[in-house]
C-alpha cells in the first residue's frame, strides 16, 4: 500500500484498483472544529478535480476535490454521526470515501509523505 | 433636527480631530460631478413631528379599514383579534431595535423566543423542525420546491390547481430563471380538488407536489395517498397552510405524510398591514435539515454550562457559502415570528382549538345564510373558515359594487385569475371571530340586491 | 430621650471580598433573571384569551378533524408579559446604547413612524381590498417610491422586494430579463473581492457564473483589471459603493461606462446608501439597478432579524422588466395597482411577480415618515453626520489598533480595523466580547473578509459625541489589553446573560425544537 498527498491537503492509500481517500491532519487543523461532513453516494463517479465532498466547521464549508477519477464504492458513515472523527484521527478512521480507480496513470505527480510534509512547512 | 444629537460645536470639534475643515471636505473620494453642492431641489425640508403625523394621518384615513365594515376578505391573509398584550410585548425596544442575533452573549431574549417559535411551528405543522421564519408563504413555497429539487436532484414540480394563485406565479418567475419545470393547471369551478390528477401524473421524474391546505377555494382533502405515491415514486410532498388557525381543528399535514410544510404565519399575531410584513413559516422532516433555506436557532451550552441557544448549520447560508448557499434569504421575518410565537402562547393549545371551532361555526353559518340568496351557490363540500360561492355575475363587478356600499364583500376569482373567464363568477369568502351575525346579513342582504 | 434601637441598617455592611459575587438559589441575579422556556412552565389546558361561547354547528371539515394533541403549551396574559419582559431584557438593543455594527446602519428608530405604521388606515386593510377603498394606501407607495426615486436619480422602483438580498435577486432578474429581450444570452457576473456573500449568492441563484474582480492595495475595485475581464460573456458586474472597506469607488463612473461599453448593466449594492443619502446620486453614476435597505438608510426597525424591505431602484434600461405588482397615479390623481388582471400588453416585459401581495407596506408607512420628518435638507444632514462620526472614531483610534486603509484619505460612513499589532493569541473576537462587557455591542467582525481580522465600524449618524467619546475610551481600553496580552479578555464577556456559547456542540448535534428530557432520553 502507498500513500499519496495533494496539494489540496488530500490523502489517498492505494490498494489494488481501491483509493481511500481523506484530509490531512494539517487541513483539519487549518479548518477547526468539524461540525458536519456531506459525503459522496456509493455509485457516483467523480473525474480527478471534482467537487467530491464537503467538509463543515461552524463558520466555514470547504470542498473536499476528487484527487484522482473514480468510481466511489465506499463512503465513511462513521463521519456522519461523529463528524469530530476527522479532527481526532484524520489519517486514518476519519477517512471520507473510497474510489474504484480508473486511470492509475492520475497518481504520477502526487506528492509522498516526505514531499508533502515539505509543501506545508513552506506555507 | 430632533434625531441628529451632534451640534455645530460637536461637528467643529470633531472635524478638528478628524484634520477636514468640513463635512463636504469629507466626501473628496466622490468625483466632482457626481457630487451634489446642496441639498436635492424640489423636495420638502424637514418637518414636525404634529406636520408628518397630521400628513401621514390623512392618507391613512383615506383608506376603508376592515374595523370599518362588514369584512369577508381572505384568499391568503386574514383577520383576526389580536390580543393587546401582543402588540404591547413587540413593541419593547429591546426587541424591536435588536439585530439578528449574532452576537449570542446578549441577544438570548431573541434566540430563546426563535428556538420556542421554531418548536410550536414544527408542532402546530406535525414536522420535526422548522426554521427561524421565512418572508412570506409565497417565498417560503418557491423556497421548498428549490429544497424538493436539491434533495431529489429532479426539476419537474406538480402544483395543485388548489394553490394560491400568487403563490403560482412567484414559482414562475423564478422557475424561469432556474429552469424548474412547473406543472400547473387552472382550476375548475367544482367542489373536488385535483387529487386524482396528481396521482395520475406524479412520476420518477418529479420532484415534489405543492399542495395546498385548505385550498384557495376553501377546500379541504385529504393528503395522505398523494404523499404514498409520492414517496413510491420518489418524490416529496410539500403542503402549504395560508391560514394556520385552521390546524387548530384540522389534521397536521405531517400526519398525512408531508415531506415540508410551508405557510403563511400573518393570520396568528401579526395584522393584515395591506401584505406585508408578513412570515413564512416553514418545516420538515428531520432528516432533511441541512437543505433547509433559512436561519436556523439551536440549543447549546455557554462556558460556564449554563443552557444558551445560538444560530446554528449557519454554512448553509449564503453569507458563508456565497455561491453555494441553500438560498438567497438573509435577513427574515424575526418581528413577525415575534408576533406569532407570543400570540401562540396566550392561546395555548386549548385556545388555538377554541379559536379555530369559532371560526367554523362562523363560516357554517355564513354558508348557509349566502347560499339561500338566490344568484348564489355555494361550491364546497368541506371548508375549515373560507369558502366559495359562484354567483349569478361576474364577482369582479359584484366585489366593487359591494364596496361602494360599505361592504368588504370577498375576494373574485377574477382578480387572482383573469386568464381564467371561466372562474369569474367565483367569489372567495373568508369568515372569522371578527365577524358578526350582522356582517352576515348585511352582506346577504346587499347581495340580494346586487344580483337581483 | 426615646431610644429606639429597631429598624433597618441604613449604611452598607463591610463587603464580603471572600464572595464579592455569591451564588443564589434561584440563578438569578437581582433584575437578571433566569426564564425557562414556554414548554417548561406553560400548560395545553392553560390560556390568556377568552372567547365569546358560540353554538358549534356539525362540522364540514371533510372528515379531517385533528384528533391528536398538538403540544402547544399556553400561558395566561400575565404569565405572558412576564415572560417575554424577561426575555427582552437579555437582548442588546440600540434602544440601550451604540450598536456599532458595520454595513447595517444600526440607527435610531424613531416612535413615530410606529405610531403611524399603527393607524387602522394602514395596519388594518387587506391586500386584496378593491383599489377604490385603499387609495391611502396606494399614495404612501407612489410617495415613497417619487422619494425614492429622486434621491437615486433613477428612472423606476420596484417596491415589493422583501429585504436587501431580495432585492439583489430582483436586480439581477430584471438584469436577465433585459438581456433576454435583446437576444443576448450572458452568462458570468463579475464580483469585488470584498463584496458582501449575499452578491455571489444572488447571481448563482440566478444562473449565473459568478468571478471576482481583484481590489487594488487601496481597498478600491481594480480598474484595469476590470476592464481587462469584460468581454461578450459578462451580463453584469455587481459593486457595493461605498464599499464594504467603507471607502467610495472614486473610479465608479468609469466603471460603469466601461461596462456599459461591454454591452453590460451595473448593479450597484444599495446597503450603504446611509453614507451618501442627499449628496450623491447613484443614477449619476451609471448604476442600472440598487436595491435600497429600509431598515438600514430609512431607519425602519430591525425587530432582532427582519422584517426588512428592499426596493430596487431601476434605470430606462432596465425599468420595463420590473417585477408585478406595482402603483401608478393616473391622470385623474388616482392612483392604480398594475396586476395581474391590469398589467396588461403596456407591461408586458415584467419578469413576473416575486411576493403574494406589495411588499412590505408597514416598512413603506414607517420609512415614508422617517423620510418626511427629515426632508431633504435632514437626509444630507444624516450622510454628513455618519460620515463625520465615523471618521471621528477612525481618527480617534487609528493610534492604537491597525486601519489597513487609513492612509488613503477620509473613510465614508465606517472605519474599518485589522487585528494587527495584537498579542500572539489575541484575535478581534477577544475586543468583540470584552465590548460586551463594556456595555456595547460589538462592531460587524471577520467582514469584510479581504481584510486580516477585520473590525469594521459604522457609528451612524445617530450617536451623541458624548456617546462616541465613551465608545472610543472602551475601545482604546480593550485594543491596549489585547496589544499587552491580557489573559483576561479571552475569557469575555462576563457579565453578560451568558459567558461565550459553544456553537460546534450545537452545530454537531443540533438541538432545533424542544422536546421532553424524557422522549430524549428515550430516543438515545
Amino acid at each position: 500500500m502507498s500513500r499519496y498527498f495533494t496539494d489540496e491537503h488530500e490523502w489517498i492509500d492505494v490498494e489494488g484498483e481501491i483509493a481511500t481517500v481523506g484530509i490531512t491532519d494539517y487541513a483539519q487543523e487549518q479548518l477547526g472544529d468539524i461540525v458536519f461532513v456531506e459525503l459522496p453516494a456509493e455509485g457516483a463517479t467523480f473525474e480527478k478535480g471534482d467537487d467530491a465532498a464537503v467538509v463543515e466547521s461552524v463558520k466555514a464549508a470547504s470542498d473536499v476535490y476528487a484527487p484522482i477519477s473514480g468510481e466511489v464504492v465506499e463512503s465513511n458513515g462513521a463521519l456522519e454521526d461523529e463528524p469530530a472523527l476527522v479532527n481526532s484521527d484524520p489519517e486514518e478512521d476519519g477517512w471520507f470515501f473510497k474510489l474504484r480507480i480508473t486511470d492509475a496513470s492520475e497518481l504520477e505527480g502526487l506528492m509522498n509523505e516526505k514531499a508533502y510534509k515539505a509543501f506545508v512547512a513552506g506555507l | 433636527m430632533r434625531y441628529l444629537p451632534l451640534t455645530d460645536i460637536d461637528r467643529s470639534a470633531m472635524l478638528d480631530v478628524v484634520g477636514a475643515s468640513s463635512i463636504d471636505d469629507l466626501f473628496v473620494d466622490v468625483p466632482a460631478e457626481a457630487r451634489l453642492s446642496a441639498k436635492i431641489a424640489g423636495l420638502p425640508d424637514h418637518a414636525s413631528e404634529l406636520a408628518v403625523e397630521r400628513h401621514m394621518g390623512k392618507l391613512a384615513r383615506q383608506n376603508l379599514s376592515a374595523g370599518d365594515a362588514p369584512f369577508f376578505l381572505g384568499a391568503g391573509a386574514y383577520r383576526h383579534h389580536v390580543p393587546a398584550s401582543v402588540d404591547h410585548l413587540i413593541q419593547r425596544g429591546e426587541f424591536l431595535t435588536a439585530y439578528t442575533p449574532y452576537q449570542p452573549e446578549i441577544a438570548q431574549g431573541t434566540l430563546q423566543v426563535l428556538f420556542e417559535f421554531q418548536t410550536q411551528v414544527a408542532r402546530l405543522f406535525g414536522c420535526d423542525v422548522a426554521n427561524a421564519s421565512m418572508y412570506d408563504g409565497s417565498t417560503a413555497c418557491w423556497e421548498a420546491i428549490g429544497m424538493a429539487r436539491r434533495i431529489t436532484k429532479r426539476g419537474k414540480a406538480l402544483l395543485s390547481n388548489g394553490l394560491h394563485p400568487h403563490y403560482v406565479s412567484v414559482a414562475r418567475t423564478m422557475a424561469k430563471f432556474t429552469g424548474d419545470d412547473l406543472v400547473y393547471r387552472t382550476p375548475e369551478c367544482d367542489g373536488e380538488s385535483d387529487g386524482v390528477e396528481l396521482l395520475r401524473e406524479i412520476d420518477r421524474d418529479t420532484s415534489c407536489v405543492v399542495v395546498q391546505y385548505p385550498d384557495i377555494l376553501g377546500r379541504i382533502s385529504d393528503l395522505s395517498s398523494i404523499a404514498e405515491k409520492a414517496h413510491e415514486a420518489g418524490a416529496l410532498l410539500i403542503v402549504v397552510v395560508t391560514e394556520p388557525v385552521a390546524l387548530g381543528a384540522l389534521k397536521s399535514p405531517g400526519e398525512m405524510g408531508a415531506d415540508i410544510v410551508v405557510g403563511e404565519g400573518q393570520s396568528i399575531g401579526v395584522g393584515l398591514q395591506f401584505g406585508g410584513p408578513y412570515l413564512g413559516l416553514f418545516a420538515c422532516k428531520s432528516k432533511y435539515v441541512r437543505q433547509m433555506p433559512g436561519r436556523l436557532c439551536g440549543e447549546t451550552v455557554d462556558a460556564a454550562g449554563q443552557r444558551g441557544f445560538v444560530l446554528t448549520l449557519s454554512t448553509r447560508e449564503q453569507h458563508i457559502r456565497r455561491e453555494k448557499a441553500t438560498s438567497n434569504i438573509c435577513t427574515n421575518s424575526g418581528l413577525c415570528a415575534l408576533a406569532f410565537s407570543i400570540h401562540m402562547t396566550l392561546l395555548g393549545e386549548a385556545g388555538l382549538r377554541e379559536l379555530a371551532e369559532i371560526n367554523h361555526a362562523r363560516a357554517c353559518e355564513a354558508a348557509d345564510i349566502l347560499s339561500a340568496v338566490p344568484g348564489v351557490r355555494l361550491l364546497n363540500e368541506s371548508f375549515f373558515n373560507e369558502f366559495t360561492l359562484v354567483l349569478s355575475k361576474d364577482a369582479r363587478e359584484v366585489a366593487r359594487t359591494l364596496a361602494e356600499r360599505g361592504i368588504l364583500g370577498g375576494v373574485s376569482l377574477g382578480r387572482l385569475m383573469p386568464d381564467a373567464p371561466e372562474l369569474a363568477n367565483g367569489l372567495i369568502v373568508a369568515v372569522t371571530e371578527m365577524t358578526t351575525s350582522e356582517d352576515i346579513r348585511a352582506l346577504a342582504d346587499a347581495l340580494k340586491e346586487v344580483l337581483a | 430621650m426615646t431610644m429606639l434601637k429597631e429598624g433597618r441598617p441604613t449604611a452598607p455592611a463591610h463587603v464580603n471580598k471572600e464572595h464579592p459575587d455569591p451564588a443564589t438559589a434561584t440563578g438569578n441575579r437581582a433584575l437578571m433573571l433566569e426564564e425557562p422556556l414556554i414548554f417548561e412552565i406553560g400548560s395545553t389546558e392553560t390560556t390568556g384569551v377568552d372567547f365569546t361561547p358560540v353554538d358549534k354547528p356539525a362540522s364540514r371539515l371533510g372528515g379531517l378533524e385533528r384528533k391528536r394533541s398538538i403540544g402547544l403549551p399556553g400561558l395566561s396574559e400575565q404569565e405572558t408579559v412576564r415572560h417575554y419582559t424577561r426575555l427582552s431584557r437579555q437582548n442588546y438593543a440600540i434602544d440601550l446604547g451604540l450598536f456599532p455594527l458595520g454595513s447595517c446602519t444600526m440607527k435610531h428608530n424613531p416612535r413615530l413612524n410606529e405610531k403611524v405604521a399603527r393607524m387602522p388606515g394602514f395596519a388594518d386593510i387587506h391586500p386584496l381590498a378593491p383599489v377604490a377603498t385603499v387609495q391611502g394606501a396606494l399614495a404612501v407607495i407612489h410617495e415613497l417610491a417619487e422619494w425614492l426615486k429622486t434621491l437615486t436619480g433613477m428612472a423606476a422602483v420596484a417596491m415589493s422586494p422583501k429585504a436587501g438580498a431580495h432585492g439583489e435577486l430582483c436586480g439581477l432578474l430584471a438584469i436577465r430579463a433585459a438581456l433576454e429581450a435583446r437576444g443576448d444570452a450572458r452568462s458570468v457576473i463579475l464580483v469585488p473581492e470584498s463584496a458582501h456573500g449575499t452578491n455571489p449568492a444572488t447571481a448563482a441563484f440566478c444562473g449565473y457564473k459568478v468571478e471576482d474582480i481583484p481590489a487594488t492595495p487601496d481597498g478600491r475595485v481594480d480598474l484595469a483589471a476590470l476592464k481587462a475581464r469584460l468581454g461578450p460573456d459578462v451580463a453584469a458586474v455587481m459593486i457595493t459603493n461605498p464599499n464594504t472597506c467603507g471607502l467610495f469607488e472614486r473610479d465608479m463612473k468609469a466603471i460603469s461606462d466601461a461596462v456599459h461599453a461591454a454591452g453590460a448593466l451595473v448593479y450597484c449594492d444599495g446597503a450603504n446608501f446611509n453614507a451618501i443619502v442627499g449628496r450623491v446620486r447613484p443614477g449619476d453614476l451609471g448604476v442600472d439597478a440598487m436595491h435600497i435597505n429600509l431598515h438600514k438608510t430609512f431607519s425602519t426597525p430591525h425587530g432582532g432579524g427582519g422584517p426588512g424591505s428592499g426596493p430596487v431602484v431601476l434605470s430606462e434600461a432596465l425599468a420595463p422588466y420590473a417585477p408585478l405588482p406595482f402603483v401608478e397615479k393616473l391622470a385623474d390623481g388616482s392612483f392604480a395597482l398594475v396586476e395581474e388582471e391590469t398589467a396588461g400588453e403596456h407591461h408586458a416585459g415584467s419578469f413576473g411577480r416575486m411576493v403574494a401581495f406589495h411588499g412590505q407596506m408597514g416598512m413603506f408607512t414607517r420609512a415614508l415618515t422617517y423620510i418626511l420628518s427629515h426632508g431633504a435638507d435632514g437626509l444630507r444632514q444624516v450622510s454628513g453626520d455618519a460620515v463625520l462620526n465615523a471618521n471621528y472614531i477612525l481618527r480617534s483610534l487609528d493610534s492604537v489598533l491597525d486601519a489597513p486603509f487609513g492612509g488613503s484619505g477620509p473613510c465614508m460612513h465606517e472605519a474599518l480595523f485589522s487585528d494587527k499589532g495584537l498579542a500572539e493569541g489575541f484575535t478581534t473576537l477577544d475586543i468583540a466580547k470584552g465590548l460586551i462587557d463594556e456595555g456595547f455591542h460589538p462592531m460587524t467582525m471577520y467582514f469584510p473578509l479581504v481584510v486580516h481580522g477585520a473590525m469594521l465600524i459604522e457609528p451612524t449618524e445617530t450617536e451623541s459625541k458624548a456617546a462616541l467619546d465613551q465608545f472610543i475610551m472602551a475601545l482604546r481600553s480593550l485594543a491596549e489589553r489585547a496589544k499587552a496580552g491580557d489573559e483576561a479578555l479571552k475569557g469575555a464577556p462576563y457579565h453578560a446573560p451568558r459567558r461565550r456559547l459553544d456553537e460546534t456542540l450545537a452545530a454537531r448535534k443540533p438541538v432545533l425544537v424542544w422536546i421532553e428530557e424524557a422522549l430524549a432520553e428515550a430516543a438515545e
